[in-house]
Formats: structure tokens, sequence, C-alpha cells
């Protein structure tokens, strides 16, 4: 198989054709060298040229390989990685709660939350209590850590299962509603209806049997197109948001094109939307924005 | 204005003159004989290089791309350029990016995170003469800084800034100086252009390594 050893090239060591292909998939080096150079001296290439037809074909199959095993159940694995980076996120949060409470009776100056917790972490502990009392802050850091390092991974995962949805909805949010619809596959194929109005299954369900009126929106509450508008016209941004969101969805499940003019046309009718706001500004009454 | 390298042109097409390079045709561009029309609308390097910003080209340097997507550049660069490495983390894109790489036997496809540079290294070579990055993620400037290692000395840094990619919220101007800030760690900044029009809330850079 390839040679482990971190700063040897791609070539080094292997000779048939998947062991050359595994080593450019998994290898890895600390730093680059002159490896056309290195592979003539080495003998595994007669000259540049040769190196590099050699390294066409792997790196082309290579790459073709890759593809192929990273595109099955992508989404999948978004849904999974949101969840997970919620229930980290909420969880750190509650032990932050009860951590720092409890490190209140015994050091002064405790701030709340998780930053509290992370300060709890550096203190050197010096009785029994106190070394609980830090022990669990550090695993409290730990799990806000991941909770941070999930939404790394999710904010580089979602451009590439779904690029229009996440230029539109920002990687996270659109994270949540695929995760919220079960798979960009079931999210493609909802109505924008009930993309307006996912994550509030309580409100809707409860206007459904006859209590309180229908919901305005749900998750996408978080879109700044939604909660940066005026709270009379929110119902008016949420149905327009969601109906280009499930348009990017479909693209992005069907097709899977970047296409700009979407995002431009959400954004004019953003703009008309907030118009009316600037509109009726003239009245003395002031409109929030 | 900035010398073209050779391989690349500017030449007639409807009317207007655009830039142009020798190559297969990829996505659809208008073509004169051999010719392809380098669209600045769909490429912020087209776009860097149509308005004459201070780049310093003259064909068949190293170039590592990073964010190669569908190889709408990347073929351009290989097209005018040597040993060209297209770094692309998505898989849908690297199928487009595939068969560009098929018809170009200077381009090497790498299905690789640009911000884990460590795990291509063991493949593109060191002291290449040109680092383009046109990347969609937060942190691009230290993205830009890690991947330095690539570049020999006086080697040339051409970035694309996306300002939405870095914070939504944020005016594109601020985003902008906080990114040039950070990557003077690496670069001494030669040039920078907003690359509106075509290109909305983009800055395009020219740097070169210290």
């Amino acid at each position: 198989m390839s040679d482990q050893s971190t700063d040897s090239g791609w070539f080094a060591g292997n000779t048939a054709d998947d062991d050359l292909r595994a080593a450019i998939k998994t290898g890895s080096a600390n730093v680059p060298t002159d490896w056309p150079a290195v592979a003539v001296d080495t003998d595994f290439a007669a000259d540049a040229g040769d190196y590099y037809t050699t390294l066409q074909e792997a790196t082309i199959e290579a790459a073709r390989e890759a593809v192929a095993k990273r595109q099955a159940a992508d989404d999948q694995q978004l849904l999974h990685a949101v969840r997970a980076m919620d229930d980290a996120t909420r969880t750190a949060n509650e032990l932050a709660e009860r951590c720092t409470e409890w490190a209140a009776t015994q050091f002064d100056d405790v701030a709340s939350g998780i930053d509290g917790a992370r300060a709890l972490a550096t203190h050197e502990p010096t009785d029994p209590v106190a070394e609980r009392i830090v022990s669990l802050a550090t695993r409290i850091d730990d799990l806000a850590a991941e909770a941070d390092e999930l939404r790394g991974f999710i904010e580089r995962l979602v451009p590439e299962v779904a690029p229009n949805l996440a230029e539109m909805a920002g990687p996270v949010l659109a994270a949540r509603l695929i995760s919220l619809a079960g798979g960009l596959n079931s999210l493609a194929k909802k109505p924008s209806g009930t993309v307006q109005v996912l994550g509030a299954e309580n409100a809707l369900f409860a206007h459904l049997a006859g209590r309180g009126s229908s919901p305005k929106h749900g998750i996408i509450y978080t879109h700044p197109a939604v909660n940066g508008t005026r709270p009379e016209d929110r119902g008016s941004a949420a149905r327009a948001l969601a109906g280009k969101l499930t348009i990017a969805a479909r693209i992005d499940h069907y097709n899977g094109d970047m296409r700009p003019e979407i995002h431009d046309e959400l954004d004019d009718r953003m703009a008309t939307i907030r118009a009316r706001a600037d509109d009726e500004s003239a009245d003395p009454a002031e409109g929030s924005q | 204005m900035t010398e073209l390298p050779d391989g690349v042109q500017r030449r007639e097409f409807d009317g207007r003159t655009r830039l142009a390079t020798r190559g297969q045709p990829v996505y659809g561009e208008p073509t004169d004989g051999e010719w392809r029309c380098w669209d600045a609308g769909r490429s912020k390097l087209g776009a860097m290089l149509e308005s004459g910003m201070e780049i310093d080209l003259t064909g068949d340097e190293g170039v590592l791309y990073l964010g190669a997507a569908s190889g709408t550049t990347v073929s351009h660069v290989a097209d005018f350029a040597g040993p060209t490495y297209a770094v692309e983390f998505a898989p849908r894109p690297m199928g487009d990016l595939i068969a560009v790489a098929e018809a170009r036997e200077n381009l090497f496809p790498l299905l690789k995170d640009a911000r884990n540079p460590e795990t291509y290294s063991h493949v593109v070579e060191s002291d290449l003469d040109v680092l383009v990055q046109d990347v969609a993620t937060r942190g691009q400037a230290g993205v830009a800084v890690d991947n330095a290692r690539f570049l020999g000395d006086d080697g040339q840094l051409l970035l694309a800034i996306k300002a939405r990619s870095e914070d939504v919220t944020a005016a594109p101007q601020s985003v902008f100086e906080s990114v040039c800030a950070e990557l003077t760690e690496a670069y001494e900044i030669i040039d920078r252009q907003r690359l509106e029009p075509s290109h909305d809330d983009h800055l395009g850079v020219v740097a070169r390594k210290r």
C-alpha cells in the first residue's frame, strides 16, 4: 500500500495503479517538494513529461472514485451532522448552566454559560470539589468545541450537497431544512407552503385543529429576509423566501448547477416587500425596518 | 494595462473585444476558430485580467488552483499555463472538472479540501509560480496563507474574495479590509480591485509571497 511516511510523494513505493490511486486519495505530506524531479531521480518516471502523464491518469481515476464514494448519501450525512450539532450545543448549554451554578458556590466571579465554563476549565483545582467542577467544565469546553467543529463541517458540506440552497439560506439553515424534510430529495418534493412552515409543526397542527392562527413561518424565521423585515410584512417575506428556497432545493436535487439568477430574483422581491415599509414611513407613525 | 500571457489574446466576439484562449470548449462559450472566449462574467480571474489588474503572467506557469468548481476558469488557465493542479472539494462539480481535465494533458484534478493542504502536499509540487484561489468558505485569507507553501520565491497569489462567504451581514468593504490584513501574514498585496459589475461583492487581489 501507500507509503505512510509524511514526506514522500504519492508515487513512493507504489507501482500498481490501484496503489497509486489510493495514495492520491489518502496520502499526505507536511511540505510539498519538487515531485517531478524526485520521480525522475527515483526512476518512477523516465522524464517530467512521462511523470505528468502518469500523474494525470492517476489523479483523474482517483478523483472519479472519490466522487462516486462521496456522492453516496451526502444529504443523509448532513442530516445527522446538523442534529448532532444541535444536540451538542443544547447539551453543552445545559451542562454549562449546571456547572456555573455549582461553581458559584466555590469561586468568585463565575460568568454564566459556556464562556463561564471555559474560564472555569482553566482553573487549577485545589480540593476535591473544585476538581469535579473543573473536570466538568473541561468536558463542556470539549463539547462546545465539537459543536463548533460540526458547524464548520456542515458549512463545508452543504455547498456541495445543495449549492443554491446554501447560497440562499446560508449553510446552517439549509442543513436544518434538509434535516427537517428528511433529505434533499424529500425537500425538493415539498410544496413551498410546507417549506414555509417547516419547523412550526406544533403551531400548524394547533391551527388545523381550530386553535390559533396559521403560522407565518417555521425555521426560515432565522433567515434575515424574514426576521429583518418588519412584523406586518413577515408573512409576505416568508412566502416569497419559501418559494425561492423550494426552487433552489429542486435545482440542487435535480440538476446541481449554481444559478445566480434565482438569488437576484429573491433580492428583487425582498426589496419590493421592504419598500412598503418605506412608503408608509411617510406617515407620522414610523415603521420599523 | 498589463500584458496578457502567451496563449491569451483579446479577440472580437459578437462585436465586443473579449479575452480568449486556445483549447476545447467547456461551457458553451463562443469560439473563433481554435480560440474560445473567456467569459469575464462567469470567471473572476477572467474579470481580473480583463480589467487590467497588475497581474504578471507570461504563460507556462506552474499553477495551483483552489476552488476549481466545474472547471470554467481553470480550463482557460490550463490552456495557457504549464502544470495546473485543480483542487475542488465538492463531488458534483468534480464530475465536470474531470471531463475538462481529460481534454487537457496538463490539468490534474484533486478532490481535496483546500483548508487541509497536507492532504495534497504529496501530489502538488513545490515552487509553483501562481496560486489562484476562488473558494466560497469562511476563512479565505487563512486558506491563502496556508497554501503559500506551494509557491516559489516571488510566487503570485491571484485571489477573488467573496464577501458574503465571510459574513453575510457585514459590509463587504469591512470584510475585504480584514481579509487583506490577514493576507499580509504571508503576502505583499500588489493590487486590489472590486469585480463589479460582473461579480457583486467580490474583491480581486493580486499579491506576492513574502
